[in-house]
């Protein structure tokens, strides 16, 4: 009961997927309160479960339950109840049903729901062909700052990314060195930097504003301060950014 | 100390203890007693464990606020990285082992493990190889790229310095002596239990260390691969994981995880093995669902090989894999599940007592269901593209692994106290332990799942204010003291038991396992007489069993033979087949550990004619180890009076050693299978894979050598198919003829392997074949000299019409190297000659 308000009051920052800017992070923050609500219970449950599976006294309850099950010919007396032990078979009938109800039905059930939400939120954030054309940029990692290319635009920067609002940027990730992960939380999932290999990252901000972005894969000394900005303009303002950019150089 | 032996026959019980006792003084360095070693194991494991919860502190310090600089980046990064791996390595996997050689054997109705100077192997190996890594921090020169040990930043250009390869030669060291518990684990619990316990009436511990030994056996060896490869790429220079000349760092990725992933179940089953055990005697009946039980170890043991991507969701791999890995990683909820479930019932339907050691097995259900349900959410690919790499995740692993293993090893603790030291722990003073432990382990970390959900990304060693996580931070390393303070009461509590502990009687617990039907202390023999057992639950069914025993009114119950003896038992049935004779105290495996060591402080300091006199001293070592034993004076000599039906072991064509033989060469065979997974992942994935233009190895001389190799195996055959049939002729003659076929095959390999014009340095196509001819070098070489050595055994007479049993042992090895080669030329050789370049 306490923990809950301080999280609510404690969510927002600049890192923080669960204040998230973009429909990647804004579709993986609403898994994340889906799983954190359905967790909870079943952490509750169980826990209540065992508290008062171990706390019962048994044998006046199995006795009744126990021989009332049972044909005549079979129903347990007293003085072998009172060895306080019960033979396999009783056991096993009484108890398949929570060995395959806990044990086989909750977790396949769970598995299922999870899937059937999580699969379509995965399959959206991916790169995947469409009609637009997206803008690319190409980011390489290196020990400890992060080289941002421009292709069509012979734009170079360091440690910061300029984007327009509101569509989608495909970042092409790769590596000078070890590797390294890109990471904006409050816009979307990272993905590592390989050298030798380019993967791309799709990306997207609702809004103009600006983001913040580390790396999130140990690459060394300084990989704590390897950090960087992405910063999403308007659509006029990026254009006008663009060709300021160009001719700087 | 609690007994069940009477005047009369006391004078059995000294006799008993003079054969199986320790040597005196320093001589208890050369023990190598089931309950000495295992002993060792896990107290060396829990001042590990001290150790490292130490180095949490001193991280958990600097980061208790923003932007400190108690402790920099160099010292922080050595911190994080030594931390896991002393967690890991050395303190979860030796202290678990520690606990299963304890007691397995006295649960089987046995009286030790099957290779005694094996376990004091590898306690040593353990021992020495976590000093070395150890002394690295010391030095200031630990590794410091995280526990996991990524390329390229591991490698040479990145990683100049010796801290990686602290941790490649060390942590290869320790493994020995993961992987030899493993295989001897496997074969007493196959081969060892008492007459006539069936493998359905094994007490469901054992199944869980069956389950956890297979799993060593095959999750480890891609590790060595893995560690072996990259320490040759930093030493001497060979591509195996950068990207120019055709390596990948993603293969080291894989066989990293390969182990990893499998790593933790094998830390989990022992300790649901004894929350398993636990419960049923706390309840007062039957565990609920034995079979369900057996078979979700079965199953927890299989899925847990095919989950490894999980660990690698955001590396870019294609999204039809990342679908398969995460829905595995998912359906390992549903053993895990069917575990729970027979527990609660259990607990259910019976009279559950309340004490300390439950009051533990609660907290495991509580930290390790919640840290079950973080992973089965790590399990979903776009949450885990958020979540890998920040705190969330290190919260996730410390609650399963600390409420999964950490929670029911110190309930196991508690509850097998009495029977280590003969009295009772304390209550009252245990349950401010508990909850100091409890309640600061979960200020802790549950907190940090916040944490990683605000951005914080693992092993940073400082950040900034303001970003919403200072408070969290802060309030973790409250938590972390608190826990400290709670693992500090548990040391008192068990050092003033030794002195203020109320003395226990017999069956303290009222158990059912027959390791209580032992005395407490246990005797160094554990039972005086080995009973028919044919019941899951042998001390319910008869109280009197520990007094019979004692009373040596069951089998072997004699020892004027002056032989350590135990049954040798089918594996299913559990029939007695033959009388195990088992090694004394012996001062060979301290040796051979401390040429290991000189080995491996040799190759880090890159001294290399040093290590090559410590490698042949070691194999001297080893080879005279292998020569004590069967018939030799030192081990089991032919004396007038043999045992007739059952026999002793080596008088027959199956024991131990075979089953050991094959176990070991299954655990070989998954390093060569990994290899051969490294060499079709390069050749299919690596970005730059090339292959020379000509191929470097000579086709025809190859080809030869293993014609010579197969055609070695011919006499070999024929003198073991000779005894079999109970005879001994040309057996001399026949094994020195397949020495001496096997020494031109091994001579003709070695030309090929130097006149071949590899370029390892340059190509990974080279490196890879390079060290498969290397292997084949040392396994055909291997074959040689044991088989020489048989020869000389049999000239000596330790070998022969009577004493078939070592060439029988060492027939798997010749077909294993047999089929590596063949394997090898086909997947090394043919295979890309038609396929042509890929």
């Amino acid at each position: 009961m306490v923990i809950i308000p301080l999280l609510m009051a404690g969510c927002a920052g600049p890192f923080s997927t669960l204040d998230p800017a973009g429909p990647s992070a804004s579709a993986v923050a609403g898994l994340w309160w889906g799983m954190f609500a359905a967790a909870t219970a079943v952490l509750l449950a169980v826990v209540g479960l065992w508290l008062y599976a171990a706390g019962r006294t048994q044998r006046e309850l199995n006795r009744k339950e126990l021989n009332s099950e049972l044909p005549n010919s079979e129903r347990l007396d007293g003085e072998r109840l009172s060895r306080e032990k019960f033979s396999d078979e009783q056991a096993v009938r009484i108890h398949r049903r929570w060995i395959i109800g806990g044990g086989l039905i909750l977790p396949v059930t769970a598995i299922v729901l999870l899937l059937t939400f999580g699969i379509p939120v995965g399959h959206n954030m991916l790169p995947l062909p469409v009609k637009e054309e997206v803008l690319r940029i190409d980011v390489t990692g290196h020990q400890w700052w992060w080289q941002v290319n421009y292709p069509d635009g012979g734009v170079e920067l360091r440690d910061e990314l300029h984007i327009p609002a509101g569509v989608a940027v495909d970042l092409y990730l790769t590596s000078a060195d070890v590797v390294h992960s890109f990471w904006v939380p409050r816009l979307g999932g990272k993905l590592d930097m390989l050298p030798g290999r380019t993967n791309i990252l799709r990306l997207r901000a609702d809004e103009p504003g600006t983001y913040r972005g580390q790396c999130a894969e140990f690459c060394g000394l300084h990989h704590a301060h390897m950090q960087f900005t992405v910063t999403a303009h308007s659509a006029a303002d990026f254009a006008a950014w663009l060709a300021e950019a160009r001719t700087d150089d | 100390m609690t007994d069940h032996i009477n005047p009369r026959n006391e004078e059995l019980h000294q006799r008993f203890e003079a054969v199986w006792g320790k040597l005196p003084g320093w001589g208890t360095l050369a023990a190598v007693n089931h309950t000495t070693i295992g002993v060792r194991f896990m107290v060396t494991g829990m001042a590990f464990f001290l150790f490292g919860g130490l180095l949490a502190m001193l991280m958990r310090t600097q980061l208790a606020l923003p932007g400190q600089d108690i402790i920099g980046p160099e010292v922080y990064n050595q911190l994080f990285t030594m931390h896991g791996t002393v967690m890991m390595f050395l303190f979860a996997i030796p202290v678990l082992e520690g606990l299963a050689m304890y007691l397995v054997p006295k649960m089987l109705g046995s009286r030790d493990l099957v290779f005694p100077r094996i376990s004091s192997l590898g306690y040593y190996c353990y021992l020495f190889g976590g000093l070395i890594i150890v002394f690295s921090l010391a030095l200031g020169i630990a590794p410091s790229s995280g526990w996991f040990m990524y390329t390229p930043l591991t490698d040479a250009t990145y990683s100049p310095g010796r801290g990686p390869d602290f941790w490649l030669l060390g942590i290869t060291f320790v493994e020995i002596s993961a992987i030899s518990a493993g295989v001897e684990l496997v074969v007493s619990i196959l081969r060892s239990r008492a007459s006539g316990m069936s493998l359905g009436k094994m007490p469901i511990f054992c199944w869980y260390i069956l389950g956890m030994s297979l799993m060593i056996i095959f999750g480890f060896p891609p590790l060595v691969l893995a560690s072996i490869l990259l320490e040759l790429e930093r030493a001497a220079g060979m591509v195996f994981f950068s990207v120019a000349g055709g390596g990948d760092p993603l293969l080291w990725q894989h066989l990293f995880w390969m182990f990893g992933h499998p790593e933790v179940y094998i830390l989990f089953l022992p300790a649901a093995g004894i929350v398993s055990t636990l419960i049923p005697v706390f309840a007062g009946r039957p565990l609920v669902g034995y079979r369900w039980i057996v078979l979700s170890i079965i199953l927890m043991g299989f899925i847990s090989f095919g989950l490894w991507v999980h660990h690698m969701f955001t590396v870019g791999i294609p999204q039809l894999a990342q679908a398969f890995f995460s829905v595995a990683s998912m359906l390992v909820a549903v053993p895990t599940a069917i575990q729970l479930f027979a527990w609660l019932a259990t607990l259910w339907t019976g009279r559950v007592v309340y004490n300390l050691p439950m009051l533990w097995i609660f907290g495991f259900l509580v930290v390790f269901v919640c840290g079950g349900l973080t992973g089965v959410m790590l399990a979903l690919v776009p949450f885990n593209w958020q979540v890998h790499d920040t705190h969330f995740v290190v919260a996730h692993m410390h609650y399963v692994l600390v409420g999964g293993m950490l929670f029911p090893l110190i309930a196991g603790f508690y509850y097998w106290l009495p029977h280590f030291s003969g009295r009772m722990p304390s209550e009252r003073f245990g349950r401010w332990g508990f909850w100091l432990t409890f309640g600061g382990f979960n200020l802790t970390f549950l907190l940090m799942h916040l944490t990683g959900l605000l951005g914080m990304p693992r092993r940073i060693y400082t950040y900034e204010a303001g970003l919403g996580w200072d408070w969290l931070n802060l309030l973790s390393s409250v938590g972390g003291f608190v826990m400290a303070m709670g693992v500090a009461m548990l040391i008192v509590d068990f050092a003033l038991h030794f002195r203020f502990g109320r003395r226990a009687g017999e069956n303290p617990w009222h158990a059912d396992t027959l390791e209580w039907a032992t005395t407490m202390p246990a005797s160094s023999y554990n039972f005086v007489s080995l009973p028919d057992i044919r019941s899951r639950h042998p001390l319910w069914d008869d109280p009197q069993l520990p007094h019979s025993i004692a009373a040596g009114e069951h089998g072997l119950a004699d020892i004027d033979h002056i032989r350590r003896e135990t049954w040798g038992t089918d594996a299913v049935t559990g029939e007695v087949r033959e009388i195990l004779h088992l090694p004394s105290n012996s001062w060979l495996p301290l040796q051979a550990a401390l040429l290991i060591a000189l080995l491996c402080i040799s190759l880090l300091l890159r001294i290399y004619p040093l290590a090559l006199f410590a490698t042949i001293a070691a194999l001297l070592i080893l080879l005279r180890w292998s020569w004590h034993n069967g018939a030799h004076p030192r081990a089991a000599p032919v004396t007038g009076n043999e045992p007739a039906a059952p026999s002793l072991h080596s008088r027959t064509c199956d024991g131990p050693g075979l089953w050991g033989m094959v176990v070991t060469l299954m655990a070989n065979g998954t390093l060569y299978a990994s290899l051969l997974f490294g060499w079709f992942y390069l050749w299919t994935a690596a970005p730059q894979w090339s292959v020379p233009e000509e191929g470097p190895i000579a086709l025809w001389p190859l080809l030869a050598s293993g014609l010579l190799l197969s055609t070695a195996a011919l006499p070999y055959r024929s003198a073991l198919a000779e005894l079999r049939m109970g005879g001994d002729r040309r057996l001399q003659s026949r094994l020195w003829t397949a020495a001496g076929l096997g020494l031109g095959h091994v001579a003709l390999l070695l030309w090929v392997l130097l006149g071949a014009s590899l370029a390892p340095q340059t190509l990974a196509h080279d490196a890879v074949l390079c060290v498969m001819l290397i292997y084949l070098l040392l396994h055909s070489g291997l074959a040689v000299i044991l088989t020489a050595l048989q020869a000389l055994r049999v000239r000596c007479g330790y070998v022969g019409r009577k004493l078939p049993y070592e060439p029988v042992v060492l027939w798997p090895f010749w077909l294993y190297t047999l089929g590596v080669f063949w394997l090898g030329f086909v997947a090394f050789i043919l295979l890309p000659m038609a396929w042509g370049d890929a």
